[in-house]
């Protein structure tokens, strides 16, 4: 880094260009007035805004003085429509909120409901979702860095950071059978044990990953142009961050290292031994290093768990939540009548509330699940790291230009699915 | 979560301080609810962040039809330095769905309280921009609550309708 750092000498027309004082020149009639104030309605189609999303930014000149977003446009009730859905049901349509982070997402709810239910899920099956979940936090992380250069003009990056995205969805494709939304988290554990031959892929993967990381480093932290953009630029400080309820990497890149995997270990990340990337001043740059470290310590964390992952079920063994094996429902008639109450009616869950949270890509996913005795839950809610994070938006870009809003709205990575709900 | 023990003790302090604000206590599954009164609720929460509870993580409507009073609004609290959580739950009738706005002290609630709001139709007084926020502005009812019918939306079908017209049920 240090060779950045260092004077650079300006060529002469840079020279004559900031030579020029423009505060001298006098407008078509007279000097121009500068408290002239212009509301600019960006979106809810605009492609850097990474989904439908509606910001009213008021400008003076090039600056944005405030900011407004208006959401909802992909508001699709999901909420809702878990109330009226088996709790087994409910997991597609959880998973399909924040559609970068199907398997946070799927966890957040399976914990919700297996504190209800009082259940422990066997090693297997926490290891597995440790494995997954971590995978798909690197796909996330991918899409956002492919999208995001695109944002600030690294438009290759798209391209390479696809390809690594697309090597795991076909993982997930090889172990579960979907390469999104796959449903694999059940409630009690994971639907069906992973492949032969999976856990080799998943290596083979982790091998080639860290460098991957090294190289998209390689090409975008000498690049003028994106470190022009991101140094230094909407820095938020940390106590304005955490009072507005900021969390993951963003709140990290501003110097606090909170992580629930550290701090609140759920399914065995306590047996994983990873460290948290923290930022130091809260800038576009930290946000965007921070993420990039995440993704080498995701795989550190897989590798573990490959190597640790003890033998044994993948779901409880209690068969009123489990589905009984294939093989028992041409032989048992307990097993068929089981099976056919799990699948028409779904199974009981005490009544009772419950807030699980877990760390995802964007920060925390707190599911609150509340259960009145029936096989449906009487209310589900998600809380969005990327619907409490957009309240920061309008901090972090006040006084700077409209260009670092779209390069600082690359950087806060939101998901309008998860937003919406 | 503080246990058992723990959660009285804490309730206890509570309701010494601010008399009759606290409704009661509830322990499950290892999480620590305190019910509290809707008039005290700024008040509760303002004691609770002394206490080291000093990030309010969500603020969630929850619909308890068709017991009343029905409505619920539910602020889930974590202290991040022993590494422990609370929620803070109060209860409103849906004839006067009325509580003060806690985003003066919790910016992070802004949202969530609109969402609220937009959802149940739980007014929160105080609240800097109480809006609808993922609904349309001039949509009618709280979707959220458990008598609103899932379904019940009115499609125009525009099929049929002859080209240039503007479409008007």
């Amino acid at each position: 880094m240090s060779q950045l750092d260092a004077p650079r000498t300006q060529s002469a027309y840079r020279q004559q260009e900031e030579s020029i004082e423009l505060s001298h020149l006098p407008g078509p009639e007279g000097d121009a007035p500068d408290q002239e104030l212009l509301t600019l309605n960006m979106g809810p189609h605009h492609p850097a805004t990474h989904g439908v999303l509606r910001l009213l930014v008021t400008l003076e000149g090039e600056v944005v003085r405030d900011l407004k977003p208006i959401i909802g446009y992909v508001h699709t009730g999901i909420e809702k429509t878990a109330e009226d859905k088996p709790y087994w049901k409910v997991i597609p349509v959880v998973e399909r909120m924040d559609y970068l982070a199907y398997f946070t997402n799927a966890m957040a709810f399976c914990g919700a409901t297996e504190t209800l239910l009082d259940i422990e899920v066997p090693k297997r099956a926490q290891y597995l979702r440790v494995i997954h979940m971590e995978l798909n936090r690197i796909v996330s992380h991918l899409v956002w860095l492919g999208t995001s250069a695109l944002d600030v003009g690294a438009m290759s990056m798209l391209w390479y950071s696809f390809r690594e995205k697309e090597t795991i969805l076909d993982l997930f494709e090889y172990s579960t059978g979907q390469r999104m939304h796959t449903r694999y988290f059940q409630v009690g554990g994971v639907i069906e044990d992973i492949p032969a031959g999976w856990t080799d892929k998943v290596l083979e993967f982790c091998k080639i990953m860290p460098g991957r990381v090294d190289q998209y480093g390689a090409l975008l932290n000498k690049n003028e142009i994106l470190l022009q953009r991101l140094r230094n630029v909407c820095a938020l400080d940390e106590q304005t961050l955490v009072e507005l309820g900021v969390t993951g990497p963003l709140l990290r890149a501003a110097g606090n290292p909170w992580d629930l995997r550290k701090a609140m270990p759920y399914s065995s990340y306590e047996d994983f031994d990873f460290q948290v990337p923290i930022g130091v001043n809260g800038d576009n740059y930290d946000r965007f290093a921070v993420r990039m470290q995440e993704m080498k310590e995701s795989v550190k964390i897989i590798e573990q768990a490959v190597a640790m992952l003890p033998e044994g079920p993948t779901m409880v063994d209690d068969r009123k939540i489990a589905l009984p094996p294939r093989h028992e429902l041409a032989t048992s008639m307990e097993a068929l009548i089981h099976h056919f109450k799990l699948v028409t009616e779904g199974f009981r869950v005490p009544p009772g509330e419950v807030y699980f949270p877990v760390e995802g890509p964007r920060g925390e996913y707190g599911c609150f699940v509340r259960s009145d005795g029936s096989s449906k839950p009487a209310r589900v809610h998600m809380r969005d790291p990327s619907f409490v994070n957009l309240q920061a938006t309008a901090a972090m870009v006040k006084d700077s230009y409209i260009a670092d809003l779209i390069a600082t709205l690359a950087m806060m990575d939101p998901v309008l699915g998860g937003i919406d709900r | 979560m503080p246990d058992a023990t723990g959660l009285e003790l804490l309730a206890g302090e509570l309701s010494d301080a601010e008399p009759e604000s606290v409704l009661g206590t509830l322990h499950f599954r290892g999480q620590a609810t305190i019910l509290a009164d809707p008039r005290h609720i700024r008040a509760i929460l303002q004691r609770l962040r002394e206490q080291g509870y000093q990030h309010l993580m969500s603020v969630h409507g929850v619909d308890y039809f068709p017991e009343e009073p029905r409505l619920g609004v539910v602020y889930e609290l974590l202290d991040r330095v022993r590494r422990d959580r609370l929620r803070v739950k109060l209860r409103l009738h849906t004839s006067a769905p009325h509580v003060a706005s806690v985003t003066p002290d919790w910016p992070t609630a802004n949202h969530q309280e609109r969402e609220v709001y937009d959802m149940f139709g739980v007014e929160f007084d105080g609240h800097p921009d109480l809006r609808r926020i993922l609904m349309p502005e001039d949509y009618e009812g709280h979707p959220q609550r458990r008598d609103f019918p899932i379904g019940g939306e009115p499609v125009l079908f525009t099929k049929d309708a002859p080209i240039g017209s503007d479409y008007t049920p």
